[in-house]
Parts: structure tokens; C-alpha cells; sequence
């Protein structure tokens, strides 16, 4: 079959990523054509200022080298323009005669700075700062000369600055607004920035209108401002904003409004015409930060790539300075208006100042200067309009006040040098993730996670490495929240689709579900499938089909695989309480079986560790004791004190309601591992404050606390309600497990969850709705009823494969 | 001197999943893929040495069960940018029987 022709006029950023994602879903579909009109290949534009200020060279910034056009069949022109579509013919005429059939056209022409309309603009030493070649230009103009004035005090203005003072020269910044950043900070952030810069040596000359640029033998000597004083000046920078690059498109007739208009498929209003990056105006918005680009590389690919799903919405964008040591966060619409409310912090001593603008309960706006640990986590609560409600009182001293474990407490990556280990579990340094996010020019943070393996494995270091993205990127990082994420590369469903799907459609089997949703790989992969699996059986129980190679391991064989590949046996002891007579069992197992490790848990039962997969279901024969699920997304254990049966102190019977909890729910699947407990009285022995579902005796009854955690993140649970009765107890427990089961994301902890939804969500749906509540508990015990010890199953079934290994026969 | 040996039934071993044949030397995962493929490897991670065999398996992959390296089937490499190779052996099917060549 003969390929599509597909041209692509402008070889940055976001036509070579809308080409990289079409040949990833659509490899065969279209013989490439790339015009580009500098002579480089794609280079990471957002790391110019690390080559101006020479912490980089410009190699370590390619993006696409060479040989991966050659490798990928594209032909690509370099130093070429295209002059003119002929929309008619479909043909770009490219310079000196060359011209170059299309069946489908991308424009990806990005953005030219804007140079003021005034008198010496044309003269030598007068540059924009744009591209490489403006880059190196700068760099030539430092070493021989002194005197730099950058128009424009924004963010590329400052880099510049930042970048040629770093280079020796004697700086200064002209700015007409009365503050620094104006657009992205307040004054009084502006003003913090500006002193901060003007230690580092920088002069700022604020609220000046230059009238002029003055020349001698046709270079640049001197800047002219409309009060008629005058300034000297060897180099002139102008960075006061970019226009997007339309008149290769509006003269072929495209519509244009300031930028070229397209719908959410990126199409033009030719249809044989899409547009992506800073060129495009969509809904009226043109976007200067890679992320929004990228999003709208990958709806392009897909209806390129004829997918047809797909479409961008528009993106919210958070603002960062690139210059190493400043630190300041900026988001949405932080000057807010008559209606909406602020809340601020300011330690000008320490340096510090926060922010946030918040209008009907929600965050609106944040700038934050000196401390941009929380950046993030207040742009996620904007994007996904979260109600601030509960979390008011402590909104200004952030989410991880309560410190993550792993990196000596250390919660800002700023402070950090270069040496220090952000990742704990991998042994990953600051100075190591931050060389490849940009020698590799990685964006996201599961890219980080490739690459370093930073993060990849318990994830306590996430906001660390976030911050180093966000600080090495600038603007250019701006996360997806988990709503907005797709499952995995195999989709581009998100998790809630895919619920809906599963719940809407009744698929009950992974196959189908792949095949409604159009999964993109024919298999799924270790990421979604396990998802899959969780969903379709939480969703349809006692119909869907269990699926046990879409199982991780442990749950597979109901052990938990241990680094040698040997397995640890955790036998239920329901609310911690064993006897003397398992006790015997438990030691003659570990005798017979040569076990290496017996270890009291803090789960409060055993551990068997170092078991071979092989010897496994003949421990559990001998044991007949129920499985303790310490493999699984299940309730792992109902911790409890002593309570009223022993303690003095006690006021309730914790063990007795912390073993019919775990007897009622101990063979449930979640999306995460759940753990509770029951203490006897507000000593809370138990510890019920760091569980899924933590429940306090008190002498009227029962406090019921939620969404709690002790692990890698330390984090207290809220209080849910309280009750009288301990069947009370077990229903509202019971409810709120069966509503995280319904809603939550696969692999979210409740903490996690309810930190996504709200508290007063989940109360919404539990305490305040009796007949919902009802009815989730008894979907849980709907879902419960019937479901067999997986050990016992194991151990009466004739054949065990997954227990026996295979033997070469002579 | 190297032979062509039976293991086992092509449907001993599930679709989309292994099992570990005990070899002389070491452990030899086989694995089946969803068109009834079978491709052997030794049951070892190049990363920390996980039994691959445990892992979960699909598009010509399997990932570790231990730190989640992929590893492709038919090359015994790490899929990119993750770096290793793992042994692969050679194996047939005829009637429904799997042979490896050991």
C-alpha cells in the first residue's frame, strides 16, 4: 500500500514530539517530510538559559540527534523555509524552487520574540533571545564585551540577564512594569526576586519606556528611556514577549486569530491541516511552556494517526524561574478579585513568602517565593478544583510538614547540593537526576523514573524529584494529577474511564475490556493489567473472571516473594491473638521445613520467612490456619490492645471488635493493602491513628477515625465519625472500605484517595446518606460471601502448577 | 553435547504465564505467550537476579516480579533504557509437546 505523505513545517519541540507519538501508535502509516529553518536538529529550547549561563553545552540539549531522522525514514530539511502552501495542489513550496506533495500537513512553526518598533533596532549588538543562534551570539558578545542591557524583566529577560552576569558582563534590566515578573508574581514576590538578583550583581531600572537605542558605526552604545536619560550599552537583549508565527499559515488562508486557530483535535480549519505548539491559538489561548505543547503533540499523533480519541481541553500552567538558587513558584490567578480571598506568609528576614488566592472554597492562585516545596501540591488542588474545607488550617505549611522517611527529613530540594541522596531506595543523587532530566531531556516524572530509577520504588521521594524537575524545567514541568493520567502507555483511558467502562458496559472479562476500550498493546502490560483485574472483579463480584496471570506474584501464589525468590508465610491470628496450640504448629512448621527466619510482624502475628515456592502449599497443610493476606491489595491485619478483657485503663473490648472486624473482612481485595486497628481507650495502644480505618474505644462507644498512614509517608487519620454500638462500628467500617473498593485508583492508599476526593465527600456518602451506607456494606458482604481460604483451595486442589517445577526428561 | 529434551504439554503452561523447568546448571523459565509462542530464558533477572518465571508476562515481555525490569522474550534483553541480557535457550513445539534444546 502506497504511505501518506505527512510534512511537517518546524522541526522544535512540539512538531518532532507530535511525530515521535504518531510513530509510536502509527509507524508504517506516512512517509515523513520535516522542514526546519534553523541548520540543527530538535533541541531542547527550555535549556538555552543552562547554555547561556554555561552550565551546559549545546550537544548535551539535542533532542533528536541525526541518525534518529535516518532511523525513523524521515526526510528532513534543514536551513530550509517553507515559503508558501498551496492548499489546492497540496504542496509546500519550500526556498530555491523545492516543493513537497502532502496528504496531511503539520504546522509546528512556534513563535518570534517581539522587538519593539523604536529607532536602532536594526543595529548590530541588538538581539532577541530565542534560539541557539541568539544564544551563542550572547556568548560571543560577552567576552568582548562589558555592558548587557536586557529589555523585558520577565522570565526569559531574567534568564538572560542571570545567564550573560554569569559570563561576566555588567547587567542591566529594564523593565516598564513597577515589579519584576509582573505577570507571574505579586509585588511584593517581585520585589523579594528583585533584591535577590541584585545580590547575585544585577541593576534593575524598573518603570522605564525605552525610546530608543542609540548607535555608533553602526553597533549599539546606548539606551535611550522616553525621560530622556541615557545609558550606555555594547549589547542589547530584547525579551519583552513572543508572537506566535502565523504568516506562513494565514497566507495560505488559514484562519488566524493572533495565533493559528484550531479545535481540540488540533485541526485547522483546513482539514488536511493540523497545528501544534506556540503557533496555535486554542480557544483563544497560545501557550509558551512545553507541557501544553506536548499534551497537544499527542491528541495531533492520534488523529493523525486516524485513532480519532483524543482531545485537548487547554492546559493550566505553573510558572518557575530557571536560575539556579532562586526559588519561586507561581499559578493561576493569584491577584484574584473582589470575591475571592487571600491567605499569606511572609518572612521577608527569612526570605520566605507564600500566597494563595482562594475563591468558593477552592485555590485559585498561588505564588510562593523562598519556599516552592508545596508548588505542586497547590497546583494539583487548583487543577482538579478541590475544595480546600478541612485542610484551611494548614494549608500554608503544606503537605509534607509532617516529613516523608528516607532522606534525612530533608523536604526542599533547593538546600540540597548536588551529592546528597534523593532517592533512598535506588541511591540516586540530586546531581544525577538533575544531569539527566537535562542530557536526556526528560519532562515528566515517570521519564525521571526511567531513566534514574529515582522514585521508582517506594515513591517517598516523589515531591523531592518533582522539585527537581520543576526547578531544572521551569515552566516547562507541570504534572498530570492522577485523574488526569492514563492508566499506562497501553491506553489512554484514565482510570475513571476505565471504572466507568467496566461498571456502564458490564465487561466482566480483561479481554473485553481491552477490546471496548481499544487498548493499544494486544496484551496490556504490568501496569494496567493487575488495574484491570481489580476493577473487573470489585465491580462484578462472584461474575467477572479472576484473572490470575494479570496478578502480581504474591497474589498469585499467596506468599510475598522475599530478594532470593523464596516466599514469606504470614498465618492469620485474627486481632493478634493466638494460643498455645498454633504456637506449637507454627514451631513444628518452622522445624520441619528448615524455615531460616520466624519473625513476630507488626501486624502482631508471624512471619515465616525464606520458604521455597515449592514447599509452600505443604507449610499451609500442616498449618491449617487461615492465610493472613500479608501478600496481597487486602486487609492485611486489625491490630488491637488488650482492652477491657485485661487493662485497667481499658473502656471497650478492642480485641473482641478488632477480631470480628478482621473475621467479616478478611478475605477482601482493595485497590491498596488496608490496615486497621481497635485500642480500648484514647491511649490508642494500637495505634489507630496511622491506619486505612482506625477505631478508638471511648467510654460512650466508638470513634472511628479514616484514611491514616504510617508508612513511607507519616500521616495522622481524621477523625469520621463516632458510634454507640460495635455493629454500628462494623457497618460504617465496612462502608467506608466498600466505597474506597468502588472509587479509589488502583494502587491509592486511602490516604491518597481521600486526600483526592475529600473527607467530606466520604461522609457525605456514609454518614450522612443511612440508606447508602446500607447499601455499600451490604455490597460488601455481597462481594465477601462465598469467597474461600485461597490456601485451603490451593492445598485441596489435585494439581498445583504454579507450585511444581518442571524436569528435562532424558 | 547439546539435545533436544520434552518437558511438558504445550497446556501445562498457561497462556500469558511460565513455569520453571529445573536444568542441569540452573533454572530455565518457559514462557507462553497469547499466540502459544514459547520462549525460554534462564530464570534469572540481569538486575538483581529475580525469578523472572513469577513475573507477569504479555506483548513479548515479561516483567520482573522483584524491581520490575522488562525483559523482552524473544531478545533476552532489557527493554530500553534499562540495560542486561538473561541466557535464552532454544525450544520447539511439535504435537503439542515442548522440547528444549539442553
Amino acid at each position: 500500500m502506497q504511505k501518506l505523505k505527512l510534512v511537517v513545517v518546524g522541526n522544535g519541540m512540539a512538531g518532532m514530539r507530535a511525530v515521535e507519538e504518531l510513530l509510536k501508535i502509527a509507524p508504517d502509516l506516512y512517509d515523513i517530510t520535516v522542514f526546519g529553518a534553523e541548520p540543527h536538529p530538535n533541541y531542547n529550547r527550555i535549556m538555552l538559559s543552562p547554555v547561556l549561563a554555561g552550565e551546559q553545552k549545546f550537544e548535551d540539549i539535542i533532542l533528536n540527534d541525526l541518525a534518529w531522522y535516518e532511523e525513523n525514514g524521515i526526510r528532513l530539511h534543514l536551513g530550509k523555509k517553507v515559503l508558501k502552501i498551496n492548499r489546492k495542489e497540496r504542496v509546500a513550496e519550500a526556498e530555491e524552487g523545492f516543493s513537497v506533495e502532502y496528504d496531511r500537513l503539520l504546522l509546528a512553526t512556534g513563535s518570534s520574540p517581539f522587538i519593539l518598533p523604536i529607532p536602532g533596532r536594526d543595529l548590530d549588538g541588538v538581539i532577541p533571545y530565542r534560539d541557539i543562534s541568539d544564544t551563542q551570539a550572547m556568548i560571543d558578545a560577552a567576552e568582548k564585551y562589558r555592558k548587557a542591557v536586557v529589555i523585558g524583566g520577565g522570565l526569559l529577560g531574567l534568564e538572560a540577564a542571570n545567564g550573560l552576569r554569569q559570563r561576566g558582563m555588567d547587567v542591566t534590566v529594564v523593565h516598564l512594569a513597577p515589579w519584576l515578573m509582573e505577570r507571574q508574581l505579586d509585588r511584593t514576590a517581585g520585589r523579594m526576586l528583585q533584591r535577590e538578583l541584585e545580590k547575585r550583581g544585577l541593576e534593575f531600572m524598573l518603570e522605564r519606556k525605552t525610546e530608543a537605542l542609540l548607535g555608533k558605526e553602526g553597533r549599539v552604545c546606548g539606551v535611550k528611556f522616553s525621560d530622556g536619560e541615557e545609558i550606555p550599552a555594547d549589547l542589547v537583549v530584547m525579551a519583552v514577549g513572543i508572537k506566535p508565527n502565523t504568516q506562513l499559515a494565514e497566507s495560505a488562508g488559514i484562519h488566524c486569530n493572533r495565533g493559528i486557530v484550531v479545535d481540540d483535535t488540533m485541526q485547522t480549519f483546513d482539514p488536511k491541516i493540523y497545528a501544534v505548539g506556540e503557533c496555535v491559538s486554542h480557544r483563544g489561548t497560545s501557550y509558551g511552556l512545553v507541557a501544553p505543547l506536548f499534551d497537544m503533540a499527542k491528541v495531533c499523533a492520534n488523529h493523525l494517526a486516524m485513532m480519532g480519541i483524543g482531545r485537548y481541553a487547554g492546559s493550566y500552567t505553573a510558572t518557575k524561574l530557571k536560575v539556579t538558587g532562586v526559588d519561586l513558584f507561581s499559578a493561576g490567578n493569584f491577584d484574584g478579585d473582589e470575591h475571592s480571598e487571600e491567605i499569606v506568609l511572609n518572612d521577608a528576614a527569612g526570605g520566605v513568602y507564600k500566597k494563595i488566592t482562594i475563591r468558593d472554597g477552592k485555590i485559585i492562585g498561588a505564588v510562593l517565593y523562598g519556599d516552592t516545596v508545596d508548588g505542586q501540591w497547590y497546583f494539583r488542588m487548583l487543577k482538579e478544583k478541590q475544595d480546600i474545607g478541612e485542610l484551611r488550617g494548614h494549608l500554608m505549611f503544606g503537605e509534607s510538614h509532617l516529613g516523608n522517611a528516607g532522606h534525612e527529613g530533608r523536604v526542599q530540594a533547593s538546600n540540597m547540593t548536588d551529592d546528597m541522596e534523593v532517592c533512598g531506595c535506588n541511591g540516586v543523587c540530586k546531581g544525577t537526576i538533575a544531569r539527566a532530566i537535562k542530557e536526556k531531556g526528560l519532562f515528566t516524572l515517570d521519564e525521571v523514573r526511567k531513566h534514574t530509577k529515582a522514585s521508582s520504588s517506594c515513591g517517598s521521594c516523589t515531591g523531592l524529584v518533582e522539585q527537581i524537575l520543576a526547578s531544572t524545567l521551569g515552566g516547562g514541568y507541570s504534572p498530570k494529577t492522577s485523574a488526569e493520567k492514563p492508566v499506562c502507555a497501553c491506553t489512554e483511558h484514565t482510570h475513571d474511564d476505565v471504572r466507568c467502562a467496566i461498571r456502564d458496559e458490564k465487561l466482566l472479562s480483561i479481554s473485553e475490556t481491552m477490546a471496548f476500550m481499544n487498548w493499544k498493546t494486544p496484551n496490556g502490560c504490568a501496569t494496567c493489567r493487575p488495574a484491570l483485574n481489580y476493577y473487573l472483579i470489585s465491580t462484578w463480584p462472584h461474575e467477572a473472571a479472576d484473572d490470575p496471570q494479570s496478578r502480581f506474584v504474591n497474589e498469585r501464589v499467596h506468599a510475598n516473594i522475599q530478594k532470593d525468590g523464596t516466599f514469606s508465610v504470614v498465618p492469620r491470628m485474627y486481632g493478634g491473638i493466638t494460643n498455645p496450640k498454633q504456637l506449637h504448629k507454627i514451631a513444628d512448621v518452622a522445624e520441619k521445613y528448615n524455615v531460616p527466619m520466624v519473625k513476630v510482624t507488626g501486624g502482631q502475628r508471624i512471619d515465616l520467612l525464606g520458604v521455597k515456592r515449592e514447599d509452600l502449599p505443604a507449610i499451609w497443610a500442616d498449618l491449617d490456619m487461615p492465610s493472613g493476606y500479608a501478600y496481597g491489595k487486602s486487609i492485611r491485619t486489625v491490630k488491637t490492645c488488650v482492652g477491657t478483657e485485661f487493662c485497667r485503663f481499658g473502656t471497650q473490648d478492642s480485641t473482641g471488635l478488632g477480631i470480628m472486624l478482621e473475621q467479616a473482612f478478611d478475605r477482601m481485595w482493595a485497590p491498596h493493602k488496608v490496615k486497621m486497628a481497635v485500642s480500648g481507650c484514647p491511649r490508642n495502644c494500637a495505634e489507630s491513628t496511622i491506619k486505612d480505618v482506625g477505631i478508638i474505644g471511648v467510654d460512650s462507644g466508638w470513634e472511628i477515625y479514616v484514611a491514616g498512614n504510617g508508612g513511607i509517608k507519616a500521616e495522622v487519620s481524621q477523625f469520621f465519625v463516632k458510634v454507640k454500638t460495635r455493629e454500628e462500628a462494623m457497618e460504617y467500617s465496612g462502608a467506608f472500605l466498600q466505597l474506597y473498593r468502588e472509587e479509589a485508583y488502583y494502587l491509592e492508599r486511602t490516604v491518597h484517595w481521600i486526600g483526592r476526593v475529600g473527607l467530606d465527600y466520604a461522609k457525605s456518602r456514609i454518614v450522612e446518606n443511612d440508606e447508602n451506607r446500607r447499601a455499600l456494606y451490604q455490597r460488601l458482604l455481597y462481594a465477601l460471601s462465598g469467597e474461600r481460604d485461597p490456601w485451603k483451595n490451593i492445598v485441596e486442589s489435585t494439581k498445583k502448577p504454579l507450585f511444581e517445577s518442571l524436569v528435562v526428561e532424558a | 553435547m547439546e539435545n533436544w529434551h520434552k518437558v511438558c504439554e504445550l497446556a501445562d503452561i498457561p497462556q500469558l504465564g511460565a513455569r520453571v523447568v529445573k536444568g542441569k546448571n540452573c533454572d530455565i523459565a518457559l514462557f507462553r505467550d497469547a499466540g502459544d509462542r514459547i520462549y525460554a530464558l534462564h530464570d534469572r533477572c540481569p538486575h538483581k537476579g529475580g525469578p523472572l518465571s513469577q513475573g507477569i508476562v504479555g506483548n513479548g515481555r515479561v516483567t520482573c516480579p522483584l524491581h520490575g525490569m522488562t525483559i523482552d522474550l524473544e531478545a533476552g534483553r532489557a527493554v530500553s533504557p534499562d540495560e542486561g541480557c538473561t541466557d535464552r535457550f532454544e525450544v520447539k513445539i511439535d504435537q503439542g509437546i515442548v522440547y528444549l534444546l539442553v
